[in-house]
């Protein structure tokens, strides 16, 4: 494929000779010559059990003697359903299954060599018109999981093989970095992206091509670009799908931009967490370079990049951009004042573009298809997809691309099909920790940076957190809260402060109070009322964005769900029973024969009696474990 | 310069300054807490947020600059209620001890919340519980009174140079803590206490021995005899609000008098057998051209750094006890005999400028049949504690003179108050020790002054003496890398951690200040301007004590009495 | 170990600041936590006081200071896993093991983490020994877990 590389750039079809559309078809996966088996080997894949399902089928093929290719593939998106494989017989459509286990791999192979198609765990084919469609079996985009989104970046994930980067030039990658380098000057480049009216996809918004802009006019003699792929917002894993599935549309974005803010060198910041990601970018590098698409004067361009991978070793705050750039400078990673801004003065005080994985993923397309392509999706202030991961209590859990300006309601009642096992939905969590929490009734805005600011919520970098009427909401607050004060970098006082008295407020009217009196009660109502005076100045005056956003997810809630906390702390009650310290657990004496047992497990020692007779729980030093109510073979164990 | 509006006035600011710097110039105050006048700001306490027009936020006027267009105001509601609210932040898990802290009455915190009317607990936090951290014999940390500022940490990176201290974990398990979070005492720390003066609570504090001081104070068995440095005379009058380099010498006297001191000394006479023993060495040293150059050893600090950091220099110092040892030996030894009493019977306390000093009165040599020579040690500070404690109203006393026989002093033993100055004195004995006859100008004017490293070559009969005098241990390191490099070529080095020399030392009152330094250094230069005697080997007690003790400077009579010794310390540094 | 340092700072062709943390990551994989001897010699090859490294690997979650168990057990606390009940199977496993987060038993054979998403939100909540992920795992299987790797070492 290498040698093909020059000519594809010209986008000259007719030039292609035959054996190069052979040679085009089969890097492409259309022709085969024998059966394919591909498996989604990516983190979330091989967790849900991915490896054993490799064994199984390597097992089965040298038992059996066959002659099948295996493959690896990032995630389809369908994260709740992993492990998924998909089979591909030598001129037939692909199809998937879902959901399987490694002892079920003999009959499945067993049925569908014999071109038989268990309909167990199908989850669907894949759309492919020169290839024989089987009947009857719904393709993949007539789901309304995958059919109501629209693919773009996602297109090739859980299909193409990540660790091929002649899969992926086939399907017409590197075109754009070598039409950009062959045909396009830096400013054209930075000028083509702002006008396509890309946004960083961060969370931050803010125009990409502008940023570049920026960067491309500060004199330097050395300029930087680095990926962020960071990503460490609890439950959102867009990046690492993106890193997974097809590292080299992210190499290929990278190497764009290099170009156009004329960056020889270039870092991806990834979380040292992420070691499937590493390695397939690894690999993509090393591809990159052997065909010159890396390296120095690239294509005759003139245009020199390496690509470096720097694992960040583990603080949320790095991924704000000077902390990130502390960090890799071998310092503790605190954010630093703006400005200037990295643009201007950034890694070893040069000026340094820094996008994220999602934003830069973009850039091909972009480049490849045109600005006003781009702006045709989407919505005028943010045009474009944006991908969503979707974790918690949803039908279906995984990667969502849709464009801007769908509904957040869309995207939940029509495409991930509202909550796991027919329960009611209560609520959406979009934003990361310092999100919002959108109630169930108020799910119509439209998901764009615009809208969102406009309500007073953030979109933040996409994770979606879906919740049913058995989740708590002050709980998750909570949650959010004990996070920021734990990732804080403790630099400024307003965030470090703030985020631990929030917290400590918090847990303390989601504990078992010390005392019942009414007075303790006022006190943390009060003290309720003084947070938003207090997340007001943490607004105000934080140095970055961590301790500018945390109070949100709380300040939010407080407008939200007000009768949820007051419950709490009048009441002290936990309606959907999460907040275990609230429960006041009883033993029924009727039903107590005075076994003894749970006073033996108790692990505060709270229940007392003589055996043979009713045992009592003495409420004060209850915790709410519930392990007595586990415990108690007569069932007469129960909490209010 | 550019104009722009604060507070509805236009000014008048240099283009490019910071905010602050801007506002200070124009006479606008906004509070501060982290910014350090002598390093780049980090913007982290947001206590000197200002509003400026067009933005959204608030904006830390120590790490903003001005432009054209701004529009600031300092004071606006919203800006009163962020300041309030961080301060409050602040105080809602500090341990709430004002009344019995050391910094009472002198915290920046408790003066921000005074100065913004904090006056209820709005915001309720957990109190946590550190211990303190009492290992070192300098300093105390109270890690439950730090705001974390990171002043400390800064100072001893950027302005000392030995970095004992970093910021460890991080939100709000973020503390200031050691190398793998030793004690104090066993870190890399060199005791000099600028982190101390930089503190702007009382998270740093000095190590006191009050209660031990009373003890013997009290006890009418137990004769207490007292020294003070020059440093402290002075700036002790700083503490009761008398202007900066003011002398209160007689008065200080008078005041130990009244509080009970039953002897009173000037630690300068030990100054002047310092300068001599010293003269000696050198003179030798240059005789047998061996460990040249030789530095000298007089900073508790900079021994303590030798000794942790570059063993392989400890042959160069000059192994001989600071002035106040070498008083402190004396008030055990002779000064004992004189007054045929047993040495347990005399407790000896000195005054000093100095954090380190307190460390160094520990040192296993320094001890006399198992007592220390000196066995307590108080900061300016505590001193200025002291005197009011005892309710001594300076106005009311008239000056005395301080008790024989230490206090026919020259003004040489003063001079090392300053950085240069104990240069200054010694190269006066040691060109009469090595030309048979006194330098034709005493006054030594090249080693003056407030840069941090002074030289000065004196023509002698046997070729010239190169000196130099450096203050701040950075300066100092690298002005050595160039001799050990062969760049620079020098007889005597002499070096002072804390910049301008003990005059600036750690024990001094704070908040320090540059313009009361220049007024103390004035006030040392003007004493020797007018003192008759101005050279060590002149003072008649310095030369009674060899008479009676230890027969000549360098002898083997003063070096057993006055010899100081090295070690190598392992410490993570 | 000092022989190694030496050599894993070999491995880098420059040394300078920008390396501390891929050093420090290089020492971290191969002895499972840092130790003073690292502080000292990397302080000195790099010229950075150890209060600086010893500050800067306290910032990051992933260096540290103790050796790790045998079984190092990581709990996702991801907010997935959290609206999952992945504190009940944290309480549960401090229960049986008698250690807090980020500590190790006292025969050095179990060591417990509490770490950000590990990876599979669609399979929560996950818990990871060593290399083995057991995605919707529930606390009261957490006693069994434990008894497996003990019997293993019996
Ligand atoms: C506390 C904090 C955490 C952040 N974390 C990330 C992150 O994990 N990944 C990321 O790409 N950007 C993150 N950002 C945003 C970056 O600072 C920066 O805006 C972004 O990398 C710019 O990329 P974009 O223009 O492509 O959006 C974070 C920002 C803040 C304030
Ligand atoms: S806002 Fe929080 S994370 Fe950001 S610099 Fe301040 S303390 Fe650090
Ligand atoms: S819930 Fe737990 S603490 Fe309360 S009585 Fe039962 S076992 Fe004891
Ligand atoms: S275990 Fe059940 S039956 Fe037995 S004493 Fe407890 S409550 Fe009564
Ligand atoms: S440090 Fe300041 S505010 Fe704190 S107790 Fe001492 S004097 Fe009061
Ligand atoms: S200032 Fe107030 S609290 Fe302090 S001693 Fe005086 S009256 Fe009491
Ligand atoms: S006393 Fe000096 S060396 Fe020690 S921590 Fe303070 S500033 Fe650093
Ligand atoms: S010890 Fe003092 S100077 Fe150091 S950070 Fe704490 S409050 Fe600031
Ligand atoms: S210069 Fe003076 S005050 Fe400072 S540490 Fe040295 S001896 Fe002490
Ligand atoms: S904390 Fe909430 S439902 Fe309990
Ligand atoms: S003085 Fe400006 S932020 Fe601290
Ligand atoms: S939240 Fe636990 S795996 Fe993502």
């Amino acid at each position: 494929m290498k040698e093909l590389l020059p000519v594809l750039a010209e986008q000259l079809d007719e030039s292609l000779t035959p054996e190069m559309q052979d040679t085009l078809t089969e890097n492409r996966r259309y022709t085969l010559t024998r059966p394919l088996i591909l498996l989604g080997m990516n983190t979330s894949g091989r967790i849900a059990g991915a490896d054993s399902i490799y064994e199984a089928l390597h097992t089965y093929l040298n038992d059996r003697e066959i002659d099948a290719e295996i493959g690896e593939t990032g995630a389809i998106g369908l994260g709740s359903e992993e492990p998924i494989i998909s089979i591909q017989l030598p001129g037939r459509t692909r199809i998937f299954y879902t959901n399987l286990v490694a002892d079920e791999i003999p009959l499945l192979l067993d049925d569908i060599f014999h071109q038989t198609i268990p309909r167990e765990k199908l989850l669907g084919q894949l759309r492919n018109d020169e290839l024989d469609a089987w009947q009857d079996i719904p393709f993949l985009d007539e789901l309304p999981f995958f059919g109501k989104q629209q693919r773009v970046l996602l297109r090739h994930n859980g299909i193409i093989n990540p660790l091929s980067i002649d899969e992926y030039i086939a399907n017409g990658g590197y075109g754009a970095f070598l039409k950009a380098i062959r045909m396009h000057t830096f400013e054209e480049i930075c000028v083509m992206v702002e006008e396509s009216g890309l946004r960083g996809r961060s969370g931050s918004g803010y125009n990409t091509g502008k940023k570049w802009m920026v960067a491309q006019q500060t004199p330097a003699e050395q300029k930087y670009l680095v990926c962020n792929a960071e990503e460490s917002d609890p439950g959102a894993f867009m990046d690492r799908a993106l890193m997974e599935g097809n590292p080299h549309q992210l190499i290929e974005g990278i190497c764009t931009a290099a170009y156009a803010i004329g960056a020889s060198r270039a870092f991806i910041y990834i979380r040292s967490e992420y070691r499937d990601s590493i390695r397939k970018l690894n690999a993509a590098i090393d591809q990159a370079r052997a065909y010159g698409l890396l390296g120095h004067n690239i294509f005759f361009s003139g245009f020199n990049l390496d690509i470096m991978i720097r694992k960040g070793p583990g603080a949320f705050v790095c991924g704000e951009e000077t902390a990130l750039i502390a960090s890799m400078e071998g310092k503790r990673g605190m954010p630093q004042s703006k400005p200037p801004y990295p643009a201007e003065r950034g890694f070893h005080k040069k000026p340094t573009v820094i996008n994220n994985v999602e934003t830069l993923s973009n850039i091909p397309h972009i480049v490849m298809n045109g600005p006003d392509w781009f702006r045709s999706i989407g919505t005028k202030d943010c045009p474009g997809t944006k991908i969503f991961s979707v974790s918690g209590r949803a039908r279906h859990k995984g990667l969502i691309e849709i464009p801007m300006g769908t509904s957040l309601e869309f995207l939940v009642d029509e495409i991930i099909g509202g909550a796991s096992d027919n329960r009611t939905l209560k609520a959406v969590h979009i934003g990361g920790p310092y999100g919002c929490i959108i109630p169930a009734g108020k799910l119509n805005v439209p998901v764009c940076y615009e809208t969102f600011r406009r309500e007073g919520a953030v979109l933040g970098a996409g994770g979606i957190l879906v919740l049913d009427e058995k989740t708590c909401i002050v709980d998750l607050v909570k949650y959010f809260m004990g996070f920021m004060k734990h990732q804080s970098c403790g630099k400024c006082i307003p965030c470090r402060e703030g985020t631990k008295r929030m917290s400590e407020l918090l847990d303390e009217i989601t504990r078992k109070p010390a005392d019942q009196d009414q007075h303790d009660t006022l006190e943390k109502f009060r003290g309720l009322i003084q947070l938003e005076k207090l997340a007001d100045v943490m607004r105000d005056t934080s140095l970055c964005g961590l301790g500018q956003l945390a109070p949100n997810p709380l300040i939010s809630s407080l407008r939200n769900f007000r009768e949820e906390f007051e419950a709490h702390i009048f009441d002290r009650h936990c309606k959907p029973n999460v907040c275990r310290e609230l429960r006041t657990y009883y033993i029924d004496v009727e039903l107590c024969t005075g076994c003894a047992i749970c006073a033996k497990r108790c692990p505060e020692e709270a229940i007392i009696g003589t055996e043979r007779h009713p045992f009592f729980i003495v409420s004060d030093k209850c915790t709410g474990c519930g392990i007595c109510r586990e415990v108690c073979k007569f069932s007469a164990v129960f909490y209010n | 310069m550019i104009k722009i509006e604060v507070n509805k006035k236009m000014i008048s600011v240099e283009r490019g300054e910071t905010i602050l710097s801007a506002l200070k110039n124009n006479g606008i105050k906004v509070p501060t807490l982290c910014s350090m006048s002598e390093l780049s700001p980090t913007g982290a306490c947001r206590m000197c947020v200002v509003e400026v027009e067009g933005y959204d936020n608030l904006v830390p006027a120590c790490s903003f600059r001005v432009e054209e267009w701004m529009k600031i105001r300092t004071h606006s509601a919203r800006v009163l209620n962020a300041r309030k609210t961080n301060v409050e932040l602040l105080l809602s898990n500090h341990p709430d001890d004002c009344l019995y802290c050391e910094r009472n009455g002198n915290c920046e915190l408790q003066k921000l919340s005074e100065d913004l009317n904090v006056r209820n607990r709005t915001i309720q936090g957990q109190k946590c519980n550190f211990k303190l951290d009492t290992s070192s014999k300098g300093i105390v940390r109270d890690p439950a009174k730090c705001i974390l500022c990171g002043r400390c940490v800064r100072v001893c990176e950027e302005i000392v140079g030995v970095a004992a201290f970093d910021f460890e974990r991080r939100g709000e398990q973020l503390r200031i803590a050691t190398a793998l979070s030793e004690p104090l005492a066993f870190s890399s720390c060199i005791e000099c206490g600028m982190c101390v003066i930089s503190c702007p609570t009382g998270a740093l504090i000095d190590h006191t021995q009050f209660q031990e001081i009373d003890t013997s104070l009290d006890d009418p068995e137990i004769i207490v005899a007292i020294q003070y440095t020059p440093e402290v005379v002075v700036s002790i009058a700083e503490e009761f609000g008398f202007r900066p380099g003011t002398e209160l010498k007689g008065i200080l006297n008078s005041a130990l008098r009244k509080i009970g001191f039953d002897y009173i000394f000037e630690t300068s006479c030990g100054g002047d057998v310092y300068v001599m023993e010293q003269a000696a060495e050198l003179a030798t040293r240059l005789k047998r051209s061996e460990k040249i150059p030789m530095i000298t050893s007089r900073c508790a600090a900079w021994v303590n750094y030798v000794e942790a950091f570059r063993p392989e220099l400890m042959s160069n110092l000059v192994p001989v006890r600071s002035p106040h040892q070498i008083t402190g030996k004396l008030i055990k030894t002779w000064f004992t005999s004189k007054l045929k009493t047993k040495k347990h019977r005399i407790h000896s306390v000195l005054i000093t400028n100095c954090t380190a000093a307190k460390q160094e009165a520990t040192r296993p040599d320094y001890y006399t049949d198992h007592t220390q020579d000196v066995d307590f040690v108080l900061t300016t500070r505590e001193m200025a504690r002291l005197i009011r404690l005892n309710g001594i109203d300076f106005q009311e006393l008239e000056p005395e003179p301080a008790d024989g026989p230490f206090h026919a002093v020259s003004s040489a033993g003063k001079l090392l108050a300053t950085c240069g100055g104990e240069a200054e004195a010694t190269l006066r004995t040691v060109y009469r020790e090595m030309n048979k006859k006194e330098l034709q100008d005493a006054r030594l004017s090249k080693l003056r002054g407030h840069r941090d490293v002074k030289e000065v070559t004196i023509p002698s009969q046997k070729g010239e003496i190169r000196v130099a005098a450096v203050s701040g241990l950075k300066s100092a390191l690298s002005l050595l890398d160039e001799v050990v490099s062969g760049k620079r070529h020098y007889d005597m080095i002499e070096v002072m951690v804390c910049k301008d020399g003990c005059i600036n030392g750690g024990g001094q009152p704070i908040p320090p200040s540059q313009p009361a330094v220049k007024a103390r250094t004035r006030n040392i230069y003007e004493m020797d301007k007018n003192e008759s005697v101005k050279s060590a080997h002149k003072n008649k007690a310095a030369l009674k004590i060899y008479e009676e003790l230890a027969r000549s400077p360098g002898s083997d009579e003063s070096r057993e009495l006055f010899l100081a010794s090295f070690e190598h310390k392992k410490v993570l540094k | 170990m000092k022989q190694r340092i030496e050599d894993i700072l070999q491995h880098f062709q420059q040394v300078n600041r920008d390396s501390l943390i891929p050093v420090l990551q290089a020492i971290q994989d191969e002895y499972g936590y840092l130790t003073e001897e690292a502080l000292e010699e990397i302080g000195a090859q790099l010229n950075l006081p150890a209060s600086k490294i010893y500050g800067l690997a306290t910032f990051y979650n992933q260096f540290t200071f103790s050796p790790r168990g045998k079984y190092h057990i990581r709990i996702c606390n991801g907010s997935a896993c959290h609206i999952d009940h992945s504190e009940s199977i944290r309480k549960e496993f401090k229960k049986q093991l008698g250690i807090g987060d980020g500590e190790t038993t006292r025969d050095g054979m179990v060591s417990l983490e509490i770490v950000a998403c590990i990876g599979a939100c669609g399979q929560s909540p996950v818990i990871a020994v060593n290399d083995e992920y057991y995605p919707k795992f529930k606390s009261n299987r957490v006693k069994k877990l434990l008894d497996e790797i003990r019997s293993m070492h019996q």
